[in-house]
């Protein structure tokens, strides 16, 4: 018998029970709840006279819609009513059913994919969902983790399972180390640009190899968030002892005894040295430069070095029409250097990279500099209450605010401008999350996908510039 | 769930790969907390040329009259074509509840994002995968006649053109089963309930530390 990857461990140990089409029954063990996603869920269980099966297993957050600037008047002062309607349903629902939420001004209130593994709500071995594509972040810590939509959230809280076909397996191994200045969000950007946004429909993408072992917790995640733009809903890297020193101690833990016999079934949680995977994709870190998405998919993507693409070039003719389209909204010339574009806005935060390590990546590439004159704005949104105090002990605050950022509080923020916070049509910005759609962080936007230190050092120069030589 | 009938119905194009959900459904439209009433706002920013807010009234919103929704050759269309990698980006099920609330119920593309695929079926709409040679051969009929019309039996899993030609494709057989009769899976999962107290059972004793809350 051949060995198991890690997801086929995963899946099998949570199968409930298995229809002779595949059709499976799942068991889920943590499922994380936002405001946006949730409430026709709560709605339907209402309507259905149902309650949570496991109301133990649920964490919830406020995160897409909260206010960033100051917010000491609670739910109340949120000037845009929809989305205080929407913060307060959340909070009306999570009292309902006996939910733990931490709410808008709760120290520990961030993006449900910053909190959960910073409280060890999310821990090796489990299946992980939320009603949100980005869940994927939680792969990184050998728990299979995947996004769902609002009829699937309902499900999960009344039966704490999910009705799915397992996917196949693609193993993206990256050889090799990266070069200073090259960091993981690179990493992710080089590999969807190799295999496209739909490379990885249909599977579950196992990140291994020597340089994915040398990154911090942190940095996996930002690779396993960007899973879903690769199109697999779920991303994976295996436990080893990176994985179980970050756990180690925080909130949701396990403890004392209970702690060891834990660590000691996360030491499974990696695939066989025999295991088969379905696809295969070797990379070598080592090749890797700071990259820069300039068009409209995140697969639109080159190193910091390079110029804009000609669709003249491109033999597709349907990907040439979306190079075209792309060229044309983000108002770019084939042939331009990345580094002639400038930038009117920076956005440092998101799920991506909004932990304390972006943050220190980001504040040290500002490197004694000053915001340039024609950067309209530049934010700082930490991913969480905590990540934003750890900051603030550090003193990053004070560098990002004397080069002239905005130092917020914790939320989505400019990644999808849901709240105030958003692009002026025509803008163009350096941002550290993981979606360049037309429209994505305000009507008429223009988005470049880059590391964190990429956007700091942008902000800086007023134009894109490779981090490695500034 | 309304149960998913023959379908006999106007075809419209959109012809561009990656249709996100953002496109589909643009986020200022998330802020409700209902589950209808996104039709209107189906395609926003492509298909009016000014800027829309939840709650307006869009009876009066300049169209853009470039996007084929707008077109009086596709009114009434219920069978939406497109491009690879259909519905990629956020989970956002108004994607799908737009899409239906405008009327659609089956869209055929080359490839779907999984989220957005399983999202269809929970809404009795129905995603169907054709290869991509007759996606283009559909793309070049619709565009050449006016009024085009597919077939779509779900029952039989075959599309067919108004003359004759017979596309056949997959469905997941519990996916089918649940369409073809409207039912709630919800209701259906919970008639496993024992089996997931055993599985509970089972993994409280293998793995106690997932059930400390
Ligand atoms: S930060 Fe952006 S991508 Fe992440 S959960 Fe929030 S809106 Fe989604």
């Amino acid at each position: 018998m051949t060995g198991k990857t890690l997801y086929d461990k995963l899946w099998d140990a949570h199968v409930v029970r298995a229809d002779a089409d595949g059709t499976t029954l799942l068991y889920i063990d943590r499922h994380l709840v936002h405001e946006v996603t949730s409430p026709q869920a709560f709605e339907g269980l209402r309507l259905a006279g149902r309650t949570p099966w496991r109301s133990d297993s649920v964490l919830a957050v406020p995160d897409h819609n909260v206010p960033t600037t100051e917010r000491s008047a609670g739910v109340t002062g949120i000037a845009d009513p929809i989305s205080r309607i929407q913060v307060e349903t959340l909070d009306a629902n999570c009292a309902a059913f006996g939910i733990t939420e931490f709410k808008m001004n709760d120290l520990r209130q961030g993006i449900v994919h910053v909190i959960g593994p910073e409280q060890g709500a999310t821990l090796p071995g489990m299946t992980v969902v939320c009603g949100d594509s980005h869940t994927s972040t939680h792969g990184a810590f050998g728990a299979l983790a995947f996004g769902i939509g609002t009829s699937e959230v309902e499900h999960v809280l009344a039966t704490q399972c999910l009705i799915q076909k397992k996917a196949k397996n693609f193993l993206v191994r990256v050889d090799g180390q990266l070069r200073p200045g090259v960091t993981a969000k690179d990493i992710v950007l080089a590999i969807i640009g190799k295999i496209g946004t739909a490379g990885g429909t249909g599977y579950t993408l196992e990140f291994a190899g020597e340089a994915i072992r040398s990154l911090s917790m942190e940095g996996r995640m930002s690779i396993c968030n960007m899973a879903i733009e690769a199109g697999a809903r779920a991303g994976l890297v295996g436990v080893d002892e990176t994985t179980v020193e970050y756990v180690r101690g925080r909130t949701y833990a396990p403890r004392d005894a209970l702690w060891d016999k834990a660590v000691a079934a996360w030491r499974d949680l990696h695939s066989d040295a025999d295991a088969v995977f379905d696809k295969t994709l070797l990379l070598n870190a080592a090749d890797l430069v700071p990259q820069v998405t300039w068009g409209t998919s995140p697969e639109m993507v080159v190193g910091v070095d390079a110029n804009v693409p000609d669709p003249a070039a491109e033999a597709d003719q349907v990907k040439a029409n979306g190079m075209r389209r792309a060229l044309e909204y983000m108002d770019l010339q084939p042939g331009m250097p990345i580094s002639a574009i400038n930038v009117d806005k920076v956005f440092i935060g998101s799920c991506t990279n909004s932990r304390i390590e972006d943050l220190r990546a980001a504040a040290a590439a500002i490197r004694g500099g000053t915001v340039a004159a024609n950067v309209k704005q530049a934010l700082v949104v930490p991913g969480s209450g905590l990540v934003k105090q750890q900051a603030e002990a550090e003193g990053l605050d004070a560098i990002f605010k004397a080069a002239g950022f905005e130092w917020r509080e914790p939320g989505c923020s400019m990644c999808l401008a849901m709240n105030a916070d958003r692009l002026q049509p025509g803008d163009r910005c350096a941002s550290t999350s993981n979606r360049n759609f037309e429209g994505r962080q305000g009507q008429g936007g223009r988005t470049h996908l880059v590391s964190a230190a990429m956007a700091a050092a942008a902000a800086i120069a007023g134009q894109f510039v490779d981090v490695r030589k500034f | 769930m309304e149960k998913f009938e023959k379908l006999i119905a106007i075809v419209v194009p959109l012809d561009r790969p990656n249709v996100d959900t953002d496109a589909i459904i643009p986020k200022q439209f998330l802020k409700s907390i209902r589950r209808s009433g996104f039709g209107p706002n189906l395609f926003d920013e492509w298909r009016y040329l000014d800027h829309g807010e939840p709650d307006q009234d869009n009876s009066g919103r300049p169209l853009n009259p470039d996007f084929a929704l707008n077109q009086a050759r596709y009114r009434g269309a219920r069978i939406l074509l497109g491009r690879e990698n259909f519905g990629c980006g956020s989970s956002r099920e108004h994607a799908v509840w737009a899409l239906e609330d405008y009327g659609f119920r089956v869209v055929i593309a080359p490839s779907f994002a999984d989220i957005f695929f399983n999202n269809c079926f929970k809404n009795g709409v129905l995603p169907i995968v054709l290869d991509a040679t007759q996606i283009d051969a559909l793309f070049k009929a619709v565009e050449a006649a006016p009024g085009y019309r597919l077939t779509v039996d779900l029952q039989a899993q075959v599309v067919t053109t108004l003359t004759g030609v017979q596309m056949p494709f997959d469905v997941v057989a519990f996916r089918k089963h649940c369409l073809l009769e409207g039912l709630d899976d919800i209701g259906l999962t919970l008639q496993r309930a024992d089996a997931i107290r055993a599985y509970e059972q089972r993994r409280r004793s293998e793995a106690p530390w997932l059930f400390t809350g």
